[in-house]
């Protein structure tokens, strides 16, 4: 799972208000080369829960010293832009899993697959 | 060299030469392609017509070769001289083409072919020579070359939709000046036959590349398939440079285990999944995520996130509809014991469209479509029962032919209002999906004629299935 998924992904527990941002549990992190695409990553930062997006991958021991607060400017900031490229795209959990900031159910994260399915007695 | 145009941009007329497959998705494709590049359609031909010819009014040359990097529903586009029914009426076309526009082509210093196309007929070479010696009233001053023209021009043909019944002379001529071809190629070099990981309902490749392109894939869009099973769909969104997503219910489909869909291949290999599969093409790169994840749970915090939604929903025929719920019964697989399955429920296909609409209209950017197959009850179909909502306005409605009495309908949709909490339940309008309520009422209409049966053995068939089905609740394969 990579933390641009992360920063999309919410809770969906009954009862849960906002569920939002999952915790990550991580037993295992990988860290993969994704070719960097500026266009790309220009155009999700505005789409981004930036705050949430700093606190997960500062979690997994992968801040890549962000800032908390997004700068202005940051459209012809190419090196910040590859920091952010990196925490989106190339910090991936493997083994591991999320955990609902409310309810506390976790969603085990297998093979770098997440598994978002609830048990029915959870339900 | 075109003349400089004061009054805006300067239209030329462009022919396509379409492909004779998939006839009624190709002109939506067309159509769908030049929104993206600002262009407009302006044809006046049937929109579900079988011709191959179409022809087109472009502002550039540039959007021809736009358009061609991304069809698969045409072959060749050619800068168009002239047209007729008749020769004479072809040649006095071609020649009321500016000469000024020809020039640059028939300079003496350069080399050029012509090529016959003929449709529906096929022509002796003898035959071809003569029209190529027909095409003299063009001066042409460069010097023939065959192998490395730089100008290439193509005389083409109309001879009518039946090969049988050719008439001597066409019903339509036309000359041109070949500019690019299509990406046709990519359906023979994305073929699901030499594909890596692929699935009992695997999308066909040329299928899948049109519902990109009727999706309106562009480089840099984020791409999701609620139903992305084994992930045919986001290969071609990837091939156009959109980063692809997908959620499956199925924990072995999306993990690659259990039994392989290859008939001399028993279980599934170790790197079957579909990061494997963009990685095989080199589209690793698009590759954000694939959840196990039930579709109609709201798993995505609330945000366009979405450019583009592209899905084949299970409809119970080849692949079980369901979703998770609560049952008796709890299932537990032995082989895989760190997949827990929670026990699956069926899923209403009336229910899978509102949780698709409803989804769309809340996750998509404004101006993002849908795009999704529709099953289809032929002797019961009318535009009546195209689910609808709110915020998503039908864009096309293409058929497949499946059998005499099904088919199925690739169905884009786009999203025209900003959604608000008000449109959530919208779907549930009455008389909306009447067709589609009830899980299997379709599915049992889409069997029933596939052997002709007199009413009696009918209704005993459906009695025993009735049986079948209480005896194997909880079995869900189709």
């Amino acid at each position: 799972m990579k933390l641009l998924t992360h920063n999309m992904l919410r809770s969906h527990v009954t009862g849960v208000t906002r569920g939002f941002p999952l915790l990550i549990r991580a037993e295992e992190v990988k860290l993969s080369s994704v070719d960097f695409n500026q266009d790309f990553v220009t155009r999700m930062i505005p789409k981004l829960e930036w705050e949430a997006l700093v606190e997960a991958a500062e979690s997994l021991g992968h801040g890549s010293n962000l800032p908390r607060e997004l700068e202005t400017g940051y459209e012809k900031n190419e090196d910040f832009l590859k920091k952010v490229h990196h925490v989106l795209l190339e910090v991936e959990v493997i083994e591991g899993a999320l955990k609902c900031p409310e309810s506390g159910t976790e969603f085990p994260i297998t093979r770098g697959i997440p598994n978002m399915l609830i048990n029915e007695e959870e339900s | 060299m075109a003349l400089p145009c004061k009054t805006g941009a300067a239209f030329k007329k462009y022919l396509l030469l379409l492909a004779q497959e998939n006839c009624e998705f190709r002109l939506p494709e067309i159509k769908s392609l030049l929104s993206l590049y600002g262009g407009h359609f302006n044809n006046l031909q049937d929109e579900h017509g079988k011709s191959p010819f179409c022809i087109l009014n472009l502002p550039s040359e540039e959007m021809a070769r736009k358009l061609m990097k991304r069809t698969v529903c045409a072959k060749s586009v050619f800068e168009l001289w002239g047209h007729g029914k008749t020769f004479m009426e072809f040649q006095q076309s071609v020649l009321s083409y500016p000469l000024e526009n020809m020039m640059s082509y028939l300079q003496p210093n350069s080399t050029y072919k012509i090529i016959i196309h003929s449709f529906n007929k096929t022509l002796t070479q003898k035959e071809k020579l003569e029209k190529i010696n027909t095409m003299e009233f063009i001066p042409f001053q460069g010097k023939v070359n065959l192998q490395n023209a730089e100008n290439i021009f193509y005389l083409l043909e109309d001879y009518g939709s039946d090969p049988n019944k050719a008439p001597n002379e066409p019903f339509e001529i036309f000359f041109g000046r070949w500019i690019a071809d299509g990406q046709r190629e990519l359906i023979n070099s994305y073929s699901v036959k030499k594909r890596h990981f692929i699935g009992n309902t695997s999308m066909d490749a040329g299928l899948s590349f049109i519902m990109a392109n009727h999706a309106r894939v562009k480089p840099n869009d984020v791409v999701f398939d609620p139903f992305v099973g084994t992930g045919g769909l986001l290969v071609s969104s990837a091939h156009f440079g959109a980063y692809v997503c997908g959620t499956e219910i199925d924990y072995n489909t999306v993990h690659g285990l259990g039994k392989a869909t290859r008939m001399n291949q028993k279980w599934r290999g170790p790197d079957e999944n579909i990061r494997a599969n963009l990685r095989q093409y080199g589209l690793e790169k698009y590759y954000l995520d694939v959840l196990v994840s039930d579709a109609s749970k709201p798993v995505w915090r609330k945000a366009p996130l979405f450019d583009a939604i592209i899905t084949d929903p299970p409809y119970g025929i080849r692949e079980s509809t369901r979703k998770t719920g609560t049952q008796k019964e709890i299932i537990k697989t032995e082989l895989f014991p760190e997949s827990h399955v929670p026990v699956q429920l069926n899923y209403h296909l009336s229910d899978i469209f509102s949780d698709l609409f409803a989804f769309a209209s809340e996750f998509l950017v404004t101006g993002g479509r849908l795009v999704y197959w529709l099953p289809v009850y032929r002797p019961e179909y009318t535009e009546e029962v195209l689910p609808r909502h709110p915020c998503l306005k039908l864009i096309s409605n293409c058929e497949q032919m499946l059998s005499s009495h099904t088919s199925r309908r690739l169905i884009t949709m786009e999203k025209v209002k900003e959604f608000e909490e008000k449109y959530q339940y919208a779907h549930l309008g009455e008389g909306q999906n009447l067709p589609y309520k009830g899980h299997n009422s379709f599915r049992e209409k889409y069997f029933s004629g596939l052997k002709k049966r007199t009413a009696r053995e009918e209704r005993a068939r459906s009695e025993m299935a009735n049986a079948e089905n209480v005896k194997s609740k909880g079995k869900e394969d189709v």
